[in-house]
């Protein structure tokens, strides 16, 4: 299965990985600070009597940054088959 | 032969064992729950607690012992992600997060929630950025890769450096959470309380490294997340009838807000970036995003956390490994809020305002000399009973106002099984979780120091002959002189220093962080932009940490009116443009950066050799391909 990639391969390869790292870290970045630059008026809305500005801080943004890593995991392993790179 | 074999059979059943492992956890906390229905005294129990984990802890220590160095450095690649996962949490979750969290979220409110953020989000940047390919990489140590990325010793010296450095900081605040707990539940002095933690800590480590500490991580997670979850569930059942406190806790905060308006507390629990006065404040807006990414960033540099995905048996796993570290992490600090939240709403509906002679017995045991966690300082003599009185004016009418009733952030976590009402066992409980909390987070830290020291100092730059016995001998010792050290400077400077904590990850993310994302993500950059990157971001940071904390006048007659003098946590410390001195990172991880890219500008891009070293530690298959001048792979 695994193999030493071309230099088009490889570039390829990183291509779709940087690709997948700049998205994930866009999210990461909206989750951890955007989102929250607009807590005072977020605030103003009522979920389950949770203010919705503390509850993005409290839990909604940390069940993202679960999601973005489970799903960083699974989308860099369906590139790594795609080259047949994959380690196991 | 016999102990490889004993040891794939111990890989295989891992599920089972550690399921008959909790299954008898929880019996032997019932069987003391039954002890404690029969008269058997609550400092019998504590002792049992605390001893017999201890005893759990060092018996999966000596069972793990090993004298194969692949073992002792990196538990010989053989960990399952499901299972680093778990360890990783226990190193994570700190005596700081365990016990002091709910605490700076009861003070805190909103505020608070910079730590809940900054101490998950890390994650996601270890899992884009960092560990598949330090994972690939697949040497023992975080220095081992900036000394083969960034061409030898001086790289490897800086990162050295820095990383005992952040480890120490972080290692004396995980003791004196240790001795606080022992203190508290033995009734023991502190200073001995830190050296009694210190040997729970070694004989976990000391004989099987990092194997040891990984089975006795994932037995400490199962403890702490057990005794974190069972007295908020049974709380909030109690106030809300259902047992989910992670969405219940809603409701308490709407009851709190309501409360608020009665008693006049102008800045609201759930206010954000308010001052005192309620209104938006710029300030405090700036530190709350200052130390979000100064604690995400740090999380992604600490050498202690990222040697774990060392561990994985592959870089795939490594992957997945990270998000069930975060998983595992996510459980104890999205259930952190409701604790603060059920205490709040329990002292402003049942403490205050009620008369001092119909306060609930809590108040009494946890406030009595000796453990000094609450006060209600109404009479002018309370300080007599109540030693956290001290300095506090009460007007002396018999009921209890606001202003007269004093918390130390600890017992938050720590009183809620009394305050719910619930039997001692339950409070042994959560001690024991603290402790396990506190005792897998110091393991892993001093291992990561004496590792540091044993592998890439005298291995690597002063004997590289040294064989394998004399090798495991040094880095025994080394953990054992480096662990005293380490008590005896927790003994010494006392117990409010945690935070201790918030410097580590500013040290290691100004150090470490701009190095370790740029050796992989810029194939171009040269030896000696990783080595001014280190050097610069760790002065940077190590320079405003220290004038700030310690020269506070000096910065200030320097820089004007850009420094003020603050009043936190019993010391005098300096902040410039209002940026809290635990946030120093926000100064040198642009540092960082910036040294790296102009070192860059006048320097050699890196050779060919090592750009094809870069590029096979990209994917996950294959051969490192190592350029010359690297050691070769073990």
């Amino acid at each position: 299965m695994s193999k030493k990639l071309s230099q088009e391969e490889m570039q390829a390869y990183w291509g779709k990985t940087s690709k997948l790292m700049w998205t994930i870290l866009a999210l990461w970045f909206f989750f951890s600070f955007v989102v929250h630059f607009f807590a005072p008026s977020l605030n103003e809305i009522r979920v389950l009597g949770f203010p919705l500005g503390f509850y993005m801080a409290a839990q909604g943004s940390l069940i993202a940054f679960v999601i973005l890593c489970f799903w960083n995991a699974s989308a860099q392993n369906k590139i790594d088959e795609e080259f047949g790179v994959s380690d196991e | 032969m016999a102990g490889a074999a004993a040891n794939s059979s111990f890989l295989q059943n891992l599920g089972r064992i550690y399921s008959i492992y909790t299954g008898t956890f929880v019996g032997f906390v019932i069987f003391l729950g039954i002890l404690e229905f029969f008269g058997v005294p609550d400092r019998i129990l504590g002792y049992l607690f605390i001893f017999l984990t201890i005893g759990v802890y060092a018996l999966i220590g000596i069972l793990s012992r090993t004298a194969e160095v692949s073992e002792y450095y990196v538990a010989g690649r053989s960990v399952p992600a499901l299972y680093n996962g778990m360890a990783t949490g226990a190193d994570w979750m700190s005596a700081a997060s365990f016990i002091g969290m709910a605490g700076s979220l009861y003070f805190g409110g909103y505020d608070g929630l910079a730590f809940v953020l900054g101490w998950t989000g890390g994650y996601v940047l270890v899992s884009i950025l960092m560990a598949p390919y330090l994972r690939k990489f697949g040497q023992f140590t975080v220095p081992d890769f900036c000394g083969a990325r960034y061409g030898g010793n001086a790289a490897r010296t800086l990162a050295v450096i820095v990383l005992i450095t952040a480890s120490f900081v972080y290692v004396v605040a995980q003791i004196v959470g240790v001795g606080i707990i022992t203190s508290r539940f033995l009734g023991m002095d502190f200073k001995l309380a830190c050296f009694v933690g210190l040997i729970g800590i070694l004989v976990c480590s000391m004989l099987g490294g990092m194997k040891a500490v990984t089975w006795t991580q994932v037995a400490q997670y199962i403890i702490l997340i057990i005794a974190y979850l069972i007295p908020v569930v049974i709380m909030s059942a109690q106030v809300t009838g259902v047992p989910i406190p992670q969405l219940m806790y809603g409701q308490a905060l709407e009851k709190i807000a309501g409360l608020e308006k009665t008693l006049g507390v102008a800045k609201g629990h759930v206010a954000a970036f308010a001052n005192a006065r309620g209104e938006f404040d710029m300030t405090s807006a700036v530190n709350f995003f200052a130390l979000i990414l100064c604690l995400m960033v740090g999380t992604a540099s600490l050498p202690h956390i990222l040697m774990r995905y060392f561990t994985t048996p592959s870089v795939r796993q490594a992957r997945d490994s990270v998000g069930w570290s975060l998983f595992f992490i996510f459980l104890l600090y999205f259930t952190a809020p409701a604790y603060a939240a059920f205490a709040k709403l329990e002292v402003y509906q049942n403490i205050i305002g009620q008369p001092i002679s119909a306060l609930p017995a809590w108040i009494a045991s946890w406030g009595k000399p000796g453990l000094a966690l609450v006060g209600a300082c109404d009479a002018a003599n309370a300080a007599q009973i109540f030693p956290i009185c001290t300095g506090v004016q009460g007007n002396g009418d018999g009921i209890l106002q606001l202003s007269e009733f004093r918390i130390h952030p600890d017992a938050i976590v720590l009183a809620t099984p009394e305050i719910a009402g619930l039997p001692y066992v339950v409070a042994g409980l959560v001690a024991a979780g603290g402790l396990a909390a506190a005792l897998s987070t110091a393991d892993g830290l001093l291992l990561a120091i004496a590792n540091a020291l044993s592998h890439d100092i005298y291995y690597k730059m002063i004997d590289p002959n040294a064989d394998t016995k004399r090798r495991l001998i040094i880095s025994r010792v080394l953990l054992a002189v480096v662990a005293v050290i380490a008590a005896y400077v927790a003994g010494t400077l006392g117990a409010d220093i945690l935070f201790l904590v918030s410097w580590a990850f500013s040290i290691a993310a100004s150090g470490l962080f701009a190095a370790l994302v740029l050796g992989i993500w810029w194939k171009r950059a040269g030896d000696a932009s990783g080595v001014w990157s280190m050097l610069i971001g760790y002065g940077v940071c190590m320079f405003f940490l220290i004038t700030t904390e310690f020269y506070g006048p000096a910065l200030k007659s320097m820089l004007g009116d850009a420094v003020t003098i603050v009043n936190a946590r019993g010391r005098q410390v300096a902040y410039i443009w209002g940026i809290n001195n635990i946030s120093v990172g926000i100064f040198g991880i642009p540092a960082a950066f910036i040294a790296q890219w102009v070192a860059q500008k006048f320097s050699a891009e890196a050779s060919p050799e090592m750009q094809d070293f870069i590029d096979s530690i990209r994917v996950p298959a294959g051969d490192v391909r190592l350029a010359p001048g690297m050691a070769a792979k073990e």
